[in-house]
């Protein structure tokens, strides 16, 4: 297994570490171009989700956009935005990344303000509460978790997109395997599928926690009683 | 002053240049998903079962399953390539993982529907373990395999396009070489053909669905 011990011996040396193509500032890059990209997802998924959602319509047009996604490999939507106006590297990327990530928050969001409970609904309305109101302070604390949900699968599916962004001259993770590729130095390359590997896993595990902080404790109880229930039945 | 020469988006003169080009890569591109779709399946059928038949694995491999679905598959193909060495088995190994994953899912979620009453119905009938699994649970759970294996089938043929990071990408080695010289109509060429291989076998695999389990039509 001489990849694994160049890999190593990569992965050791501290020069790879540091600088500006070094593993912490390609990491720093990659993130906070998953964090534009997610940002500019929600910007765009999570007014539309919300609103389709709380008027209760829109529910097959939500699963279109999800599965007419699905066919559309990133990789050519990535190339035929390098190959126009929007130019190389990080932005047609970002951009890329971005509309894969508007399905998840969009038909989540969707998901969550349609299951409101009806009498929660109602009993907000019996309270003299304006369906704006309603909406701010009764419909959208209740559907936080599912919300939640889909902003946390669509930055995990776009830190996990990110690295395509070596392809066409960008920056991130990619940038080391891309490199490895290009000279042959499969050691090179094998520490960076780690490297981006290991990313997603992390990422996934510190999104994990920070939905469990964020949901409300009461709703909380209430999923775990619900899911005690399911299991029971 | 010379203008720059016409760069369409569709043109059927670069179809008609490009046949020998474009036919390589799509039968590679097909070949590479059949095979892989094909092996996933033959591998994560018995797996679904045993997780089944043994509940206490179940647990473990969806877990597995999930953890490794977290990984992207550039960095799975950077993973895998250096320890094989070989473009075609590094990017079919790949996308067997990604489908396998998916199926054994859909599988065991199929299995896990199964009305109660009627693998009841089985063992009062004096059915064994194995035999309810094979001639009743395996039958009633075709729908669920059947749309793992759609899932599954979609996802790989968009999958393979990132083969081109190891040089067998299929219609993604077109999409790339379009984009390097800034061909416009080989970048959207093949990215047309790489949805309709998609469209086509999702709908292709529906019939075959529709055929296999003709007691679920007229039902909803």
């Amino acid at each position: 297994m001489d990849a694994v011990r160049e890999a190593l011996v990569w992965l050791n040396d501290p020069l790879n570490w540091s600088g500006p193509q070094g593993i912490v500032s390609l990491t720093v890059e990659h993130l906070a171009m998953s964090l534009v990209a997610v940002g500019l997802a929600a910007l765009v998924a999570l007014p539309i989700g919300v609103w389709l959602g709380h008027r209760q319509v829109g529910g097959t047009a939500t699963v279109v956009v999800a599965n007419a996604t699905r066919a559309l490999p990133t990789l050519a939507l990535l190339l035929i935005f390098a190959t126009t106006g929007i130019g190389f590297g990080n932005r047609p990327t970002v951009i890329a990344a971005a509309i894969f990530a508007i399905p998840p928050i969009l038909s989540n969001t969707y998901t969550g303000l349609r299951d409101v409970d009806p009498a929660a609904r109602d009993a907000a309305n019996g309270m003299g509460m304006s369906p704006m109101r309603s909406l701010l302070q009764v419909e959208l604390p209740l559907a936080l978790p599912l919300v939640g949900a889909g902003l946390r699968t669509s930055a995990i599916q776009v830190i996990a997109t990110i690295p395509l962004a070596a392809l066409v001259g960008g920056g991130g993770l990619g940038v080391i395997i891309n490199n490895g590729f290009a000279l042959q130095s499969y050691g090179e390359v094998l520490a960076g599928g780690v490297l981006v590997a290991v990313l997603c896993l992390v990422a996934e595990a510190v999104l994990a926690i920070v939905q469990r902080l964020a949901t409300p404790p009461a709703i909380r109880a209430r999923d775990a009683a619900s899911r005690e229930r399911a299991n029971a039945g | 002053m010379s203008t720059a020469p016409d760069n369409p988006w569709l043109s059927w003169e670069y179809v008609q240049r490009n046949w020998s080009d474009i036919a390589t890569a799509l039968s590679q591109h097909v070949s590479l998903t059949l095979e892989a779709i094909a092996l996933a399946t033959a591998i994560a059928l018995p797996l679904a079962a045993l997780a089944h038949l043994r509940p206490r694995l179940s647990g473990t491999v969806l877990g597995l399953s999930g953890a490794l679905y977290t990984i992207p598959s550039l960095a799975l193909f950077a993973i895998l390539f250096p320890l094989v060495r070989d473009r075609r088995v590094t990017v079919l190994v790949g996308l067997v993982m990604y489908a396998l994953l998916v199926l054994v899912r859909n599988i065991l979620v199929g299995l896990q529907g199964v009305d109660p009453a009627i693998t009841d119905a089985a063992r009062g009938l004096g059915y064994g373990r194995t035999r309810i699994l094979v001639a009743v649970e395996l039958p009633n759970a075709l729908p669920a395999v059947i749309t793992g294996i759609r899932l599954a089938t979609v996802t790989t043929v968009a999958l393979v396009t990132i083969g081109v990071i190891v040089g067998y990408g299929g219609l993604g080695q077109l999409m790339f070489r379009g984009f390097r010289s800034q061909y416009h109509a080989e970048v959207l060429t093949s990215t047309l053909l790489t949805v309709a291989i998609a469209v086509v076998a999702d709908v292709v695999l529906w019939g075959v669905g529709r055929l296999a389990t003709p007691w679920t039509r007229g039902l909803r």
